[in-house]
């Protein structure tokens, strides 16, 4: 066996020794292979970059002038002695699993992923491997989600019926991935669909890639409220119950998360409505992505990793837990 | 149960008072009144007696998920609620039982009756039949604890749209010893006599805390002062040579306090007092501390030993009957003199003694008796109007309990654990410790005080900070101090430190004081020594 393993754990973030890189350091590095745009995987000041030629330009958004390289899905690129390539991760648009082989052994960093087609991102493909990095954001058996098209019926009934009492709709979803996911899922029958600043500059950017998202205005402090009845404003959860939104008049307002399968979470941000949607993967799709790897060793990150792990285990994986800088939890619950 | 699961994600899926207020009034126009009963029983905290232990749910729940248990308790805590976890965790299924609320309450009751192995059949059998909101509220209808943002007075809110009654009316008709298999809606709500149920109490008035300055009440001359005695409140009601004691919680504690029959020597039925249940004793004349008082409450039946040792009376304080008439319209001092005049005129073994008025001509008088409040076993002093009328629930204006400043100790949190309901998945349970020596010897646990966003902010470092864990507990590096704020200490060998607190909380996060400045367990026991 070889001295170094392929991937191993720094304080910088995973590196691999035999092509001299890391994957979503969290500290400046000389060269970030990167697996999608969210800011905790994506930081800015490295030296050299690499991503998907969908994610780059939502990073470029977000870090500015960047060295990067871009790389297609399934290119093969030999980075000193380890070979390289990123797969669709389904995680948001661009985002994707990295490959590393050195010598015939082969790792999968997953990033962020998850199983359904949202018909938005590119599909997750699972990799067979023999060490497999995966995430556990909703590592629990009390997280199991309902397929798009029924959360779907829910969000566009929920509009429906607050346009009806003469309401605005206000959800609210992560910036970057979720809003477009969510836009996509609307009806636009329904009504005119309004978009926070935030939310609109990431359309704005995926429309200039060529991704085809339903017609979107920004709202404004000039934006005339009788002129867009019935509206559904798509809105960083952070902006719901701001002045910003109050300005608007009567409205209802909802949040889109994973973590709204949990009633006690619900509440305690106290918007009126909690949809189950997310970009990660639940229970099952932790537990298929694991077995369709066909890997032995899986190193578990992000999340409920001590639980996942341990079960892991009593499958008869050598499963172990990585720290990693970020906490994971509710660390995401914003984004999840 | 549709039409309740369907009130229920009514109710739950808003936050606005008049959502809710409506869907309920809807239901109690709409639903077979059995089940409009049951429901008024469930919200008012009068639920079935739990026929499944919440182990053995646990255990049948994880082996009909296919999951191990420790995976099931390790889910738990972050769902902060054992009835949903449940629902979580179990295969999915279509709702296809139609069954109403009272044969699924009904047939829980009946479970009492029954083997383990045909209980474990009928919970199965309904886990598979129902699905959604609905297979959740069957396991809160067995676990209990039905609590989801309804309010009593909201409830009351609703009845009174629904029927056209008054609130007030229908909140007294709400109170007392009924349970739905023992009454009718019409009896409960329509009836003509509201006292047709000869123990039920009224609702009890509460008091707000003072804050800011106490001139601001106006002139002296206007209020009523009594020492705020820590005791528990309680209505004592005698009717039709009867005597009833209720606890604010509308809990019947009639049987364990055994002693208070003999005020039917002394009082005429048809009087109902409100008072402060306490144990006195006759030598010094004054009341026992709080946790004399505690071997009591938690006894249903009282052995004669505790009964000489521990005697309770009731420090009365307000008279809402009198001659069988309703006194609460009638202004605060009437009520007051005709309570003195009747219990002057008994004899000291009587266990209703006057709870007495505090003489005082300025604020600045009774703010020095309020300092010596501690020397008389009080807590405070209470302020009433007293031209007031006794109202109802929690109302600012005519009452006020103007506590003593809390006794307060800076100590380090060195364990942490998850909330429940709203407070799921956030640290929000602490235990707190003080030096002796380099050891940490944990006091005093604490839930609250804190703002939500320290409670976030405090939950990111635990995540952060965790030694080790022992199932729901974390041990965490010690390092942050918090002023533990408390009412009263006691001596306790139940506990390593050998102290007691009263309603400990965490009235500050000294982030500015550094991990050694922490008080110490001498601090601690000096403490005992002064206010013990």
């Amino acid at each position: 066996m070889t001295e170094a393993p392929v991937l191993s754990f720094t304080e910088r973030g995973i590196y691999c020794a035999a092509g001299d890189f890391y994957i979503d350091p969290w500290r400046p590095v000389d060269r970030a292979l990167i697996t999608h745009g969210h800011a905790d995987h994506a930081r800015a000041g490295h030296a050299r970059y690499m991503a998907t030629s969908a994610v780059l330009p939502v990073m470029r958004h977000r870090l500015g002038d960047i060295n990067a390289q871009p790389v297609q899905y399934g290119e093969v690129i030999r980075i000193g002695d380890a070979e390289v390539s990123f797969h669709p991760a389904g995680h948001v648009p661009g985002s994707a699993q990295i490959k590393v082989s050195v010598a015939g052994e082969i790792w999968v960093a997953s990033g962020d992923y998850k199983i359904e087609n949202d018909g938005l991102s590119e599909a997750f493909e699972p990799q067979r491997c023999h060490h497999f990095i995966t995430e556990s954001t909703f590592g629990l058996p009390v997280f199991r989600w309902q397929p798009q098209h029924l959360v779907a019926a829910e969000i566009n009934a929920w509009w429906r019926g607050c346009a009806e009492a003469g309401k605005t709709a206000f959800l609210g979803a992560y910036a970057l991935g979720k809003a477009q996911r969510l836009l996509q899922m609307l009806e636009p029958a329904n009504g005119p669909i309004l978009t926070h600043g935030a939310v609109e500059a990431t359309n704005a950017v995926m429309r200039k890639q060529g991704i085809n998202l339903l017609p979107t205005t920004q709202l404004t402090k000039d934006t005339d409220p009788k002129a867009h009845e019935g509206a559904i404003v798509i809105a960083p959860p952070s902006a719901l119950g701001s002045t910003w939104a109050k300005r608007f008049g009567p409205s209802e307002s909802a949040f889109a998360s994973g973590w709204m399968q949990l009633r006690g979470i619900r509440r305690r941000r106290s918007g009126d409505r909690g949809f189950v949607i997310s970009d990660h993967a639940d229970w099952p799709g932790l537990l298929a992505a694991v077995k369709a790897t066909e890997a032995e060793n899986i190193y578990v990150t992000h999340g409920y990793t001590d639980i996942f792990a341990r079960y892991l285990g009593e499958l008869g994986l050598n499963a172990q837990v990585v720290p990693t800088e970020f906490g994971g939890e509710e660390e995401g619950e914003d984004a999840a | 149960m549709k039409e309740f699961a369907h009130l229920f994600n009514a109710i739950d899926q808003s936050t606005r008072t008049t959502v809710k207020t409506n869907a309920l009034a809807e239901y109690f126009s709409t639903a077979p009144e059995a089940d409009r009963l049951w429901t008024i029983a469930l919200f008012s905290g009068r639920r079935p007696k739990r026929a499944v232990t919440t182990t053995k749910l646990r255990e049948w729940a994880a082996e009909m998920a296919g999951i191990p248990l420790w995976l099931f308790e390790e889910s738990y805590p972050v769902v902060g609620d054992l009835a949903e976890t449940i629902a979580l965790v179990l295969p999915e299924t279509a709702s296809d039982t139609d069954k109403g609320l009272t044969y699924w309450v009904e047939a829980l009751r009946a479970l009492s009756q029954k083997t383990e192995e045909e209980r474990r059949a009928f919970v199965e059998d309904a886990w598979r039949g129902l699905g959604g909101t609905e297979r959740f509220v069957f396991n809160k209808l067995i676990t209990g604890g039905f609590r989801m943002g309804v309010s009593q007075k909201l409830m009351t809110r609703a009845l009174s749209k629904a029927t056209g009654h008054p609130e007030t009316e229908l909140a007294h008709r709400l109170m007392g010893n009924w349970t739905p298999e023992d009454t009718s809606w019409h009896r409960l709500i329509e009836a003509d006599d509201p006292t047709a149920d000869a123990s039920r109490p009224y609702p009890f008035y509460l008091s707000y805390g003072l804050e800011g300055d106490v001139a601001a009440l106006g002139a002296p001359s206007e209020w009523r002062a009594e020492w705020k005695w820590d005791g528990i409140r309680g209505q004592l009601v005698l009717r039709e040579g009867q005597y009833f004691v209720w606890s604010r919680g509308e809990e019947l504690m009639t049987d364990r306090f055994p002693e208070l029959a003999r005020t039917l020597d002394y009082v005429p039925s048809g009087t109902v007092f409100d008072g402060e249940l306490l144990v006195w004793h006759p030598l010094t004349d004054s009341p026992a501390n709080f946790n004399t008082l505690q071997k009591r409450i938690g006894r249903k039946t009282v052995p004669k030993k505790l009964l000489t040792e521990a005697p309770v009376v009731l420090n009365a304080y307000d008279l809402l009957e009198w001659q069988g008439k309703d006194m609460r319209d009638t202004p605060f001092a009437q009520r007051r003199e005709i309570l003195e005049r009747l219990c002057h005129d008994l004899p000291d073994a009587a266990p209703v003694r006057l709870s007495p008025q505090l003489e005082f001509d300025t604020w600045e008088a009774l703010a020095d008796l309020r300092q010596v409040a501690r020397d008389e076993n009080a807590e405070g002093v209470m302020l009433k109007r007293a031209q007031s009328p006794y109202l109802m629930g929690r109302k600012k204006g005519d009452w006020w309990k103007w506590k003593l400043d809390p006794l307060t100790i800076d100590a380090v949190m060195i364990y942490a654990q998850a909330g429940h309901g709203r407070r799921a998945n956030l640290f929000t349970d602490f235990t707190f410790a003080v030096w002796n020596g380099n050891d940490l010897v944990p006091f005093t646990k604490a839930y609250s005080g804190l703002t939500d966003a320290e409670f976030r902010e405090i939950t990111a470092w635990v995540r952060k900070n965790t030694l080790q864990r022992f199932g729901p507990v974390r041990q965490v590096t010690p390092h942050h101090v918090f002023e533990i704020a408390f009412e009263g200490i006691q001596a306790s060998p139940r506990h390593k430190s050998g102290v007691a607190l009263r309603f400990p909380r965490m009235s500050r996060w000294r982030q500015d004081k550094p991990l050694q400045e922490a008080n110490t367990l001498d601090d601690l026991n000096e403490m005992l020594r002064i206010y013990g």
